[in-house]
């Protein structure tokens, strides 16, 4: 199953704000499914990595309580026009992700 | 079912246990191994400051005004609560969100390398509660938190 990841960038207040948009379910292992009364697997993006020009920014760790189709921002200070985003997820059932953008 | 289970519980133990000897032969510094790997143990605790002697080996944390929690004070959707953290301190290593009234109160962890003291996400709350932020600057643990009301139920309530 794919995951479509979108990736936005934006100047914000003198900085270059990056925001991440996975399609993803975000399952907690928690809901019971109505129709086979049994509970849904745990489902969820672990680690997010996002790399400006090739070197690690940020590295985020999700847990189960992110919610479904998640939205994730960060902010550089010293990206210039033209610099490479490039962003990569996996998730707990070993599924991987990801997006190429140019500020 | 069982077996998918107990495939997910063999890999969380073996990779705790990995860590947790690497970080105690001192092979690696507490920020590199969240680097490393998922920090299953951190995820998994059920308080704060289990989670947070998890994350950092310490529940010491100092309160700073630096830090601004751009939260709804009541949330409509309990299963997607808009969260922005930015701070003005100096030197970020990392942003952690955590829900006290959550069943696991860690929502994410963001290690960041250079990037502004800055994170935004959406989440999901099980009822009212305090939303703690903690901003690792400087070597030093920094909180700040805000009370978030929740009306309705958290997962499809």
């Amino acid at each position: 199953m794919e995951y479509p990841t979108k990736l936005k960038i934006r100047p914000k207040d003198g900085a270059t704000e990056i925001l991440v948009l996975v399609s993803h379910p975000m399952e907690t292992g928690l809901r019971v499914d109505a129709k086979t009364k049994e509970k849904v697997p745990a489902h969820f993006i672990q680690t997010m990595t996002i790399q400006l020009n090739g070197k690690d920014v940020a590295v985020a760790d999700l847990g189960v309580a992110i919610s479904k189709d998640p939205l994730i921002g960060v902010s550089v200070a010293n990206a210039k026009k033209g610099d490479k985003v490039n962003v990569s997820w996996s998730d707990n059932q070993g599924n991987k992700g990801g997006a190429d953008e140019a500020v | 079912m069982t077996l998918i289970n107990r495939r997910t519980f063999l890999q969380s133990t073996l990779a705790g246990s990995v860590l947790a000897v690497a970080a105690s032969a001192g092979l690696l510094t507490p920020t590199r191994v969240l680097a490393a790997a998922w920090p299953a143990g951190a995820f998994e605790a059920k308080t704060i400051d289990d989670a947070l002697k998890s994350l950092y080996g310490t529940t010491t944390t100092v309160d700073s005004k630096a830090i601004t929690i751009t939260a709804p004070p009541q949330a409509e959707n309990s299963a997607v609560v808009p969260i922005t953290v930015s701070t003005t301190l100096p030197n970020v290593e990392s942003i952690a969100i955590l829900v006290a009234g959550n069943p696991n109160p860690l929502v994410a962890n963001a290690t960041l390398f250079g990037a502004a003291g800055f994170f935004s996400a959406r989440m999901k709350m099980g009822k009212t509660s305090d939303v703690k932020v903690i901003v690792k600057a400087g070597g030093k643990l920094h909180s700040a938190s805000q009370q978030i009301k929740v009306t309705v139920g958290g997962c499809g309530g």
